[in-house]
């Protein structure tokens, strides 16, 4: 085990906690980089998926994880990042560099918005107000056809980037390294944020609102930044996916999409980027999986490729039922113990992850 | 007469759509937890009854099979929450939320895996009976829907007003240790409480499906039913009610009177309207928390 020790207040707030972590953390980008001339190009588009899943998860992970307010509906601030992207770009003709971020401040005001009568909700209050937004969005997109085409969509130009073009099928693998980049700019920023007092806000409005508020923290202001800040970055992850997708409509970003999301980073681990990763690991690789071992079963037993609808919300559900009574912080978590067990061997505790239950109390009056 | 027509076909949704506001609100009242998938228990409810009686099935009477699946309903809400939900005591509401939801995906899975992914009716003897009044014509179901929601809400608000069981549910979620120092089996107190919300689930799933088609994805219908129990004041067994007949009254008038494309936005509408001015519902159980 390694014992940092620290010599001035600046290391309890340092990106990398000691020089080993920013060693391993720069060859895993390394490798990222990378990672075109090592595997096949059919899996650089899955994991080009996978990097845009992860930053509108990191997105949703500073709402949940990190402010403790949940959605139900973050897929309508990626549509509204999809939809305004194209938008920008089609009728007021602004290159990508511009739309990019402007349509992600576009779902950060939105979020704003939305935040502004929603924040002195909680809990449940919340993630219904925010599941009724999602149904409404979805509704909203089709009304406004003029401007969203309505039940046919919105075809999304390729990214241009002074005269290059990222095509999925032209070049991924200059696609995966833009997303890649892009992925980079959310995480360092998420990083930072954490860092900042507001991150340090965030966590004492999810950790107990009351004890915030006698810190001298503006609770109803806090969970306004947290909500745009989230939703900015899904915005982006949004963006991102309209143009990955192609053509999209009303039903690329539904209520279905606003739940995988959260139980993604449910499943990948709350409170932490690498979460976020996981969790979008989980959500690509599921169908894959299953799709593979579906043939394989069907090659065994030689009864041809079986398809059962469904299937796959089915093994995520009771993916996510297994996490959430065996191991409710994910699997970061799950690793996080492993590495513990191996680095305090043999003084391993049972009880050191465990957290404190509580006993509710009800709002009631009667 | 057309207005009257409308009004009553409003009702026979407003009272599917607050059966299952009830059930949420049932679980909500003593365990304080949301069930997001009581729409896909209900969904479920109305499968299991279908395929005890429809002919294509096991072809049982009808009445036989509606005890059956109640009861069944009812046992697996116990152990649903014996088995499952037990594990979640003390953790927060929002981890019960998200449990419950995949909660709902799974048994979506289930329910389709068995009866298939079309859309299936329930050959009950009340459907398809037209009962006239002058120039009216009501359907049996639509009578038998709102006759057995009034009485089961009734039902349910005396039990929860003069019967000890009742009483000891409330004080197990107004305070969870307190009540346990009085001697009630929490734990169990909530088992039963999902039983009984199993059992509400059922009769919604048979009066829906004998209205109308059934299939699997007929649970986020529980979608409205959020919207009516939030309308009418989570936590409050005629609030439920009430709200699910304010969403099913206002949307057969939508529909009749509003552009298409904007009619089915209504409900949630209400609700995000209602959320913003009036939080806590219209017949309101919650204060601001006091430290």
């Amino acid at each position: 085990m390694r014992i940092v020790f620290k010599t001035s207040y600046d290391a309890d707030i340092r990106l990398f906690k000691h020089n080993a972590q920013a060693f391993w953390y720069l060859l895993l980008f390394a490798i990222a980089i990378l990672l075109p001339f090592i595997v096949s190009e059919f899996l650089i588009g899955e994991a080009t998926l996978v990097l845009i899943w992860a930053i509108c998860g990191m997105g949703l992970m500073i709402l949940v994880g990190q402010t403790g307010q949940a959605s139900l509906g973050h897929a309508a601030f990626m549509a509204v990042g999809a939809y305004s992207n194209v938008i920008y770009q089609e009728n007021f003709s602004l290159p990508f560099v511009i739309s990019f971020p402007l349509s992600g401040l576009t779902a950060g005001v939105a979020g704003a918005l939305v935040a502004l009568p929603t924040t002195r909700l909680h809990g449940i209050y919340l993630a219904i107000a925010t599941l009724a937004i999602s149904v409404l969005t979805e509704d909203l997109i089709v009304i406004l056809e003029p401007i969203t085409g309505g039940i046919t969509g919105l075809f999304a130009p390729d990214v241009q980037i002074f005269g290059f073009t990222f095509n999925r099928y032209g070049n991924p693998v200059e696609l995966y390294w833009l997303v890649l980049g892009i992925t980079f700019i959310v995480v360092y920023a998420y990083r930072n944020i954490l860092r900042s007092p507001i991150g340090r806000a965030f966590a004492a409005v999810r950790d107990s609102e009351v004890s915030a508020k006698a810190m001298g923290v503006n609770v109803a202001r806090t969970k306004m930044v947290a909500f745009a800040v989230s939703c900015t970055i899904t915005g982006l992850g949004g963006a991102l996916m309209g143009h990955f997708a192609t053509v999209f409509t009303h039903e690329t970003f539904n209520l279905i999409i606003s739940i995988t999301l959260l139980l993604m980073i449910v499943v990948g681990g709350l409170g932490s980027i690498h979460g976020a990763f996981f969790g979008a690991i989980v959500v690509v690789l599921l169908p894959l999986l299953i799709s593979v071992s579906r043939d394989a079963i069907g090659a065994y037993t030689g009864s041809g490729s079986i398809t059962i609808p469904g299937l796959e919300s089915g093994i995520f559900g009771a993916l996510l039922i297994g996490f959430i009574l065996f191991e409710p912080m994910g699997i970061y978590g799950r690793w996080l113990k492993i590495r513990t067990y191996f680095e305090l061997f043999p003084f391993y505790r049972k009880d050191m992850f465990r957290r404190q239950k509580s006993y509710l109390k009800t709002e009631r009056t009667q | 007469m057309d207005i009257l027509q409308l009004i009553v076909s409003g009702l026979a949704n407003g009272c599917v759509y607050g059966l299952i506001a009830l059930g949420f609100v049932l679980i909500y009242k003593a365990t304080e937890a949301v069930n997001f998938a009581q729409g896909d228990f209900m969904m479920l409810g109305a499968f299991i009854t279908l395929g005890f009686t429809n002919a294509d099935y096991m072809d049982l009477p009808f009445w036989l099979s509606v005890c059956l699946a109640i009861s069944i309903m009812g046992v697996l809400g116990y152990l649903l929450d014996l088995i499952v939900l037990r594990r979640m005591f003390g953790q927060s509401q929002v981890a019960v939320v998200i449990l419950t939801i995949a909660l709902g995906f799974v048994i979506r899975f289930i329910a389709g895996a068995i009866w298939g992914h079309e859309p299936q009716s329930l050959e009950s003897p009340i459907a398809s009976i037209e009962l006239r009044f002058g120039g009216l014509v009501l359907g049996m179901d639509e009578v038998w829907v709102i006759i057995v929601t009034v009485l089961l809400t009734g039902l349910l608000y005396l039990f929860f007003a003069r019967t000890k069981l009742g009483v000891a549910m409330q004080a197990s979620s107004q305070n969870q240790l307190a009540a346990y120092y009085m001697g009630i089996p929490v734990k169990r107190v909530h088992s039963m409480i999902w039983g009984l919300s199993g059992i509400v689930a059922a009769i919604a799933g048979i009066l829906f499906a004998s209205k109308g088609t059934i299939d699997p994805t007929a649970g986020l219908l529980g979608i409205k039913a959020f919207a009516a129990a939030v309308i009418g004041g989570f936590g409050s067994l005629p609030g439920a009610l009430l709200g699910g007949i304010i969403v099913g009254l206002v949307e057969p008038f939508a529909a009749r009177y509003m552009p298409a494309g904007y009619s089915q936005i209504f409900p949630y509408l209400i609700l995000v309207v209602m959320l913003i001015v009036r939080p806590h519902g219209i017949l309101s159980q919650i204060q601001t928390k006091k430290v």
